[in-house]
């Protein structure tokens, strides 16, 4: 393989990461405060997709309008989510939440082929975002360059909420100690209602820009970058937000390149992931960044 | 008459009132009874051998397709002709010693469960290094990983186009045969020491350990007989549809599986013989809801995937406003009733 290609390949690599990495994001926050798989997590990158074709398509509405809406939309979702399925479950055995979850998530995914039907859409892609740009021998287009930038940017911002400001603090007190923030007299049920809010919004800006990637939109969409996302933030150390965004980028960067390098290995791509989550779990199950988990 | 032997006398009563319904619908039913019959069987048998996991180990296991997939494909290699063999593998042929053997259906079954046992036996040394949600999410990779090789492997496989006209041995007697067998084992095994060691874990696995019990060698027990069963159940489902391909074996069926157990109620043999029986025969009746409803004067339109929709909504709201499901943790034995008619 020469140079040209392997830096092709190392691009596409890190682009393919940052959208794991982006999504494992809401995982892991998630995970970090209520303890749960957020199973239906993946669909709401499908709900974004879909949000943002119907007002592009419909409402006319131009990008820069209709993808932050999407955005919200998923954002308002992703608490609906919590308030229906997860929230009259909070003192249940942990079994229960996980099976609500399952359940959310083929309901969504179930609703989405009622309403909309089975066939795949595909998505209008802004010209913006469609440009090639060619330098040192490479084809790149755009938007495999504008997305490792954007999800620094939402990371940087999510990082600034989480460290700089009160509900921040609040958010991580209550991944530290659940049962003690709540005798501190904080609102946990508004804490939890910003981490679904916050983690939906950055899977809706995944799952636009997953969509502007792979063009085709379709109910079940979500589910394999959902369950890679996850592993992901596994690997990353779980309730690690920036261990979540590592462990997203060499997921991408060794899905692309293993492929690359050995191109008969391409039919098993989609096992990749699950090999890496038990290589992880059998030898560091605590992920690259992660505190031992304590009993 | 001591309550030991009146059991065992009641038991084989019911035995042989099953068998006579079965006789019956098997004579005089029409095809699609039987058919539902036969599904209610397998779902039976797959249902018990995995609220065994879930429900009295305690752990969310969500790869039970995986074990159901090694079943399938293992019994269909072993029953199918070599000349059936060829007309199929047209892309690459089938591997050397498969390629020539053929077996009598039991001994595909056999096989089949012992496979699936192996390959859990190999599972679960990272299966149990974790618990929870980690435990949930590693078996349900390895679901995957399974359905992945399911495509790839051209050569043992046959890919993504499956495996065609197997032979339609699988019929009432074997269905309900197998799943008799099933409850009656599982029933024994977590009514022994093994058994209340595993609900010791289940309910608290700290409080089991400082008392001596060690939770891998209980937890394995019990997913290696559930891969058995599991196994055997998916011999016996390729061999009553007779199309095995890999799309059959995803995600899909192990969330139908816990559908049932949920409804059913989580930890009761009864009650995952109930869940399955319900789903079966509910997933018949639900059809209406995706089929053109013709009111006389108007037709509303069926809508695709409208059961789908409905199922979810069930096993959500069961886990929420229910979560004992139909009969909870209570077993329906014979003492249970004498005791009922006596008050």
């Amino acid at each position: 393989m020469d140079l040209t290609i392997f830096f092709q390949q190392l691009i596409n690599g890190i682009s393919l990461g940052s959208l794991y990495g982006l999504v494992a994001i809401g995982y892991t926050m998630v995970y970090g405060i209520l303890r749960l798989i957020n199973f239906a997590h993946g669909d709401l990158l499908m709900f974004a997709a879909y949000v943002a074709i119907y007002s592009i398509m419909f409402f006319a509405l131009p990008w820069y309008v209709s993808f932050p809406l999407a955005i919200v939309a998923t954002g308002l979702m992703g608490i609906l989510l919590d308030r229906s399925a997860y929230k009259p479950l909070r003192n249940a055995p942990r079994i229960s939440l996980l099976i609500s979850a399952i359940g959310a998530s083929f309901l969504l995914e179930n609703l989405a082929v009622v309403i909309i039907g089975g066939v795949p859409k595909a998505f209008p892609r802004p010209p913006l975002f469609d440009k090639v740009i060619m330098f040192w021998g490479l084809h790149v287009q755009v938007l495999t360059i504008y997305t490792p930038v954007i999800t620094l940017i939402l990371l940087f911002g999510l990082l600034y909420i989480v460290f700089k400001t009160k509900i921040g603090k609040a958010m991580r007190a209550a991944s530290k100690d659940f049962e003690t923030t709540r005798l501190m007299g904080i609102n946990l049920d508004r804490v939890i209602a910003v981490t679904f809010l916050l983690g939906s919004m950055l899977a809706a800006a995944g799952g636009i820009m997953w969509a502007m990637k792979y063009p085709q939109v379709n109910p079940f969409m979500g589910i394999f970058p959902g369950i890679k996302a996850f592993v992901a933030a596994v690997m990353g150390g779980i309730g690690n937000i920036i261990g979540a965004v590592i462990g997203g980028f060499l997921l991408g960067l060794g899905e692309v390149l293993i492929v690359a390098l050995v191109p008969g290995l391409a039919q098993y791509r989609d096992a990749f992931a699950f090999v890496i989550l038990i290589l992880v779990l059998l030898f560091r199950p605590t992920g690259i960044m992660g505190e031992p988990i304590t009993n | 008459m001591n309550s030991a032997k009146r059991n065992f006398w009641l038991n084989l009563a019911a035995l042989i009132v099953l068998f006579v319904v079965l006789f019956l619908f098997n004579s005089y039913g029409t095809e699609y009874q039987i058919r539902i019959l036969n599904n209610m069987g397998i779902f039976i048998t797959l249902a018990v051998s995995y609220n065994l996991v879930n429900g009295f180990c305690g752990v969310l296991h969500l790869g039970p397709n995986a074990f159901i997939a090694i079943g399938a494909y293992t019994s269909a290699l072993l029953t199918m002709s070599p000349a059936e063999k060829q007309l199929n593998f047209i892309i690459e042929p089938l591997i050397w010693p498969l390629s020539v053997v053929q077996v009598p259906f039991l001994a595909s079954l056999l096989a089949a469960g012992i496979l699936a046992t192996v390959f859990a036996y190999l599972i679960s040394f990272p299966v149990f290094r974790v618990r929870g949600d980690y435990l949930a999410i590693v078996t349900l990779g390895f679901g995957e990983v399974v359905r992945v090789f399911c495509n790839a492997l051209q050569s043992l496989t046959n890919g993504p186009l499956g495996l065609k006209g197997l032979a339609p041995h699988t019929n009432i007697w074997w269905t309900w045969g197998v799943a008799a067998i099933t409850v009656i084992l599982v029933a024994r095994l977590i009514n022994s020491s093994w058994g209340r060691a595993m609900k010791a874990l289940r309910e608290d696995e700290t409080a089991a350990r400082a008392m001596g019990v060690d939770p891998y060698r209980h937890l394995l027990l019990g997913f290696l007989v559930s891969a058995f069963f599991s196994g055997v159940a998916g011999g016996l489902l390729a061999h009553l549809i007779t199309t095995i391909s890999p799309t059959l074996f995803t995600f899909f069926l192990t969330f139908n599986l816990l559908i049932m157990i949920v409804v059913g109620g989580l930890g009761s043999t009864t009650g995952a013989v109930i869940g399955a029986a319900l789903f079966a025969w509910g997933g018949e009746a639900l059809r209406i809801v995706e089929r053109p409803m013709d009111l006389g004067v108007f037709t509303i339109p069926g809508i695709p995937g409208m059961r789908m929709v409905v199922f979810s909504l069930i096993l959500m709201i069961v886990i929420i406003f229910a979560r004992r499901g139909v009969v909870g943790r209570n077993e329906l034995n014979w003492n249970w009733l004498a005791r009922g008619s006596r008050q």
